[in-house]
């Protein structure tokens, strides 16, 4: 495949201003770049769900011009999103086959499955295809996809950001699935922010920024540092640059904690955690170990079922949220746009959210604007948010930027402890430098942080002891300075832990 | 004792005719993401124009011919709402069914005047199947029922059949589940969600013909009195699955029928005219085993946005 000054203007945005690209038969190509670089614009351009305003995408030696995903299937592309797009109600044999069905009128559920079980071991995926897609692991969800591809005759794999929702272990088995593909003389066309994984898995890398690619290099000639600067345009800090911690007395204590979810599910099932002024704590687990239950029960968003939180020495277990914020817990929810801000709001409303009843703020029950906006202006130049426009909706600033006026609302309180959940979720190199040397600063301060990440990499760098949670109970807790990728993925799978990765 | 009665059973099947019918075509609306709530006014538009074109053509099979027209034409025009307009689907079919309720009783005093349908009115016959008719006890259910009865059950097992073991069927069901994802196979779902949605305009109006053509010869305002309400409880109760909305009617239309027989045994009738509703209102607050809608149902796609 070979892309040749490929472009896609929206009304006022160049999405794609520039893309050139050329992908080698057999090779595992990477496009790495920031949120906004104009990735997926690129992806939906060659799998035909958005027409180029001028340039040109060639296959196999024929320029194509799809309008609609059905003829890039048709042509041989395989995509396999970022977000699945797998129906749970179904089995993994009607996933793979839906659109391209065997049986005339009659479904033949008989010949799908055992077209789906041809090609699982034809390509080593192996898989159950009777299975019900809803009881499968997210890995096994993606292999239902790259299997939904080549069902389709693919001759070409995208995989968009595909390691966002695995676990370390799971990765691992996903690369080895690439690199079997590249045994075949499969391209794929590898889509991701993540540095230390492009360079693992890919032959060259194309880097995209503002829309244009700004270089392809060879990945055996490259670092992390040199593809990080290409990156962002300027020189990036990649390490968390932090001092020894002093930690001092626990700020916070939770004894024998039980919360149920909405669903009246228990999600956290018996919570023992001390947090200590001027410590980050590292909250690791796979998605729905009941971490974030965790977090918005310390925040008071849900009510513990049994046991008590302490914090700076008071049982705050039955007070409200407003309540403990008053005590100076801030918290940076994991869902920004639901629950961090209004995002029908402008800046100096979601600025005061916490204080809007208090002055200066509001004279007897009166919001004065003035001096809110003088202090959303203060935190817009300290956070450096962009655009720097007080008068703008939460909604029009970008992800990163969103995160930024949480962050400054929450820390500009000035808090005994913050709670961040997911707190660079989906956000590029430039604006997690920013975030997490916010986090040591506040650390640096005197405060406790509770760090609640699914990434392994933010967690191993920035704390100094690591809680590990699996099934709402906490199973480990080891120094930040000793931990390995390893110990705490085996630990966050719980104890039946990949016999594989033991052995090795 | 009345439950070795034959005929108590018979009056079942018969009651559960325009609750099954119209149960299984949301059904079908609902598998593709497409609310509708509209059951009970296509209903009232199939009885009505049953009767009215039954008698203009003096033939009942015209008449219900027109029926089915004229609630496929009014579920096409929900689909459009729903499917082209992101219309909120809830408000729409509720519109169609105030709609439908003032329309025919408008038509039928402008077309008749105040004396109601003309008693000569053609009906649908009620036929017994040789042989079938000769077993002791199932005999005697069977006896003298409306063909649509018979119709019906065949429709219940070709809906089964179609949903869950044809290629459309499996469509159908994954554009209520993933619009997106069949999009990205390929799949229209628009086209797929208007015929769902049509189809279920098919089967209420197959349901009101049974009420004005079927059982009378006549039209009455209101005559459909909540059935279309009562078909929506009946499709979720049956899980959004043609056999278990068959099995619901048939049990909306045993409590029905029981109440009728026991009217005579000193009983309130008030009080027993209510068990269908009661249990309604319990299927609906899903206190009868939980049921799980279509993961998309009521969600406008547009392909634009995603």
């Amino acid at each position: 495949m070979e892309i040749v000054d490929l472009k896609k203007w929206f009304p006022g945005v160049k999405a794609n201003d520039g893309v050139n690209l050329t992908l080698r038969a057999g090779e595992v190509h990477a496009i790495l770049g920031e949120n906004g670089a104009g990735k997926s614009t690129l992806m939906k351009m060659i799998y035909g769900l958005l027409e180029p305003t001028s340039g040109e995408i060639r296959f196999m030696g024929k320029a194509v011009h799809f309008r609609s995903p059905r003829e890039a299937i048709h042509a041989g592309i395989g995509m396999v999103h970022q977000h699945f797009m797998l129906i749970p109600a179904l089995t993994v044999a009607e996933n793979v086959v839906l659109g391209d069905e065997p049986g005339r009128i009659k479904f033949n559920r008989k010949e799908a499955e055992r077209r789906v079980r041809d090609l699982s071991e034809k390509y080593r995926l192996a898989i159950d295809p009777t299975a019900k897609v809803a009881d499968l692991s997210v890995g096994l969800q993606q292999r239902v996809e790259i299997l939904k591809a080549f069902y389709r005759k693919a001759k070409l794999i995208i995989l968009d950001e595909p390691t966002a929702l695995l676990t370390p272990q799971e990765t691992r088995e996903l690369f080895a699935i690439i690199h079997g593909l590249k045994a075949d003389g499969v391209p794929v066309l590898f889509i991701s922010h993540k540095l230390d994984e492009v360079l693992e898995i890919s032959d060259r890398v194309t880097v995209m920024r503002a829309g244009k690619t700004v270089e392809t290099v060879e990945t055996a000639g490259a670092t992390p540092q040199s593809l990080a600067n290409l990156m962002v345009g300027r020189e990036v800090v990649l390490r968390v640059e932090k001092n020894a911690a002093h930690p001092g007395e626990p700020i916070l204590k939770i004894h024998d904690l039980h919360v149920r979810d909405s669903g009246r599910i228990e999600r956290v099932k018996g919570v023992n955690l001390e947090l200590r002024r001027g410590e980050i704590l590292g909250l690791a687990g796979i998605d729905g170990n009941g971490q974030f239950e965790l977090a918005d029960a310390i925040a008071g968003l849900i009510k513990a079922e049994q046991g008590h939180i302490i914090f700076d020495g008071h049982d705050i277990t039955r007070l409200t949220p407003a309540e403990r914020t008053e005590r100076g817990i801030a918290y940076v929810p994991q869902d920004r746009q639901a629950d961090g801000l209004v995002l029908s709001f402008d800046l100096v409303e979601n600025t005061i959210l916490r204080d809007f009843r208090k002055r200066p703020f509001a004279k007897n029950g009166v919001i004065d604007r003035a001096a809110a906006a003088s202090y959303t202006e203060r935190l817009i130049r300290e956070f450096d948010v962009r655009p720097p426009d007080a008068s703008r909706k939460a909604s029009e600033l970008s992800g990163g930027n969103q995160q930024k006026v949480i962050l400054a609302r929450e820390v500009s309180r000035d808090p005994l402890m913050l709670i961040a959940a997911q707190p660079t979720r989906g956000l590029d190199v430039g604006a997690i430098e920013g975030i997490h040397r916010q986090l040591v600063r506040l650390r640096d301060e005197g405060k406790g942080v509770l760090l609640v990440s699914l990434e392994l990499e933010e967690i191993l760098s920035l704390s100094d002891r690591i809680a590990v949670i699996h099934d709402g109970r906490i199973v480990a807790i080891v120094p930040g300075a000793h931990a390995t990728r390893e110990q705490i993925g085996l630990l966050m799978a719980g104890s039946h832990g990949h016999s594989e990765v033991s052995m090795s | 004792m009345i439950f070795s009665d034959p005929e108590i059973w018979a009056a079942t099947l018969s009651m559960a005719v325009p609750l099954a019918l119209p149960a299984i075509g949301g059904t079908f609306s609902e598998r593709t993401g497409v609310v509708n709530i509209a059951m009970e006014g296509i209903m009232l538009i199939g009885a009505f124009f049953a009767v009215t074109f039954s008698y203009w053509t003096g033939s009942a099979w015209l008449g219900l011919l027109a029926a089915l027209i004229c609630g496929g034409l009014t579920a096409a025009a929900l689909a459009w709402g729903a499917i082209r307009v992101s219309a909120d689907q809830t408000v729409l079919g509720m519109g169609i069914n105030i709609f439908a309720a003032g329309l025919t009783t408008f038509l039928l005093n402008t077309l008749f005047g105040f004396n109601g349908t003309p008693i000569n009115t053609p009906k649908l016959p009620d036929i017994s199947i040789p042989g079938l008719d000769k077993i002791p006890y199932i005999g005697v259910i069977f006896q003298n029922q409306s063909i649509l009865v018979y119709i019906m059950v065949v429709l219940v097992i070709i809906s089964h059949w179609f949903l869950f073991h044809t290629r459309l069927g499996l469509r159908m069901r994954s554009v209520g589940e993933h619009p997106l994802a069949a999009d990205t196979l390929g799949i229209n779902v628009w086209r797929i969600r208007y015929f769902g949605v049509i189809l279920s305009g098919l089967f209420s109006a197959l349901g009101g013909a049974y009420l004005s053509i079927g059982v009378l010869n006549g039209f009455t305002p209101n005559m459909t009195n909540g059935r279309g309400y009562i078909a929506l409880a009946a499709m979720i109760f049956g899980k959004w699955t043609p056999l278990g909305s068959f099995g619901a009617a048939l049990i909306f239309g045993f409590s029905t029928a029981l109440g009728i027989v026991l009217q005579g045994q000193g009983i309130s009738s008030n009080l027993l005219q209510m068990i269908p509703y009661a249990l309604t209102i319990l299927a609906l607050a899903g206190l009868v085993g939980r049921a799980v809608a279509p993961a998309a149902d009521g969600i406008p796609y547009d392909p634009r946005r995603s």
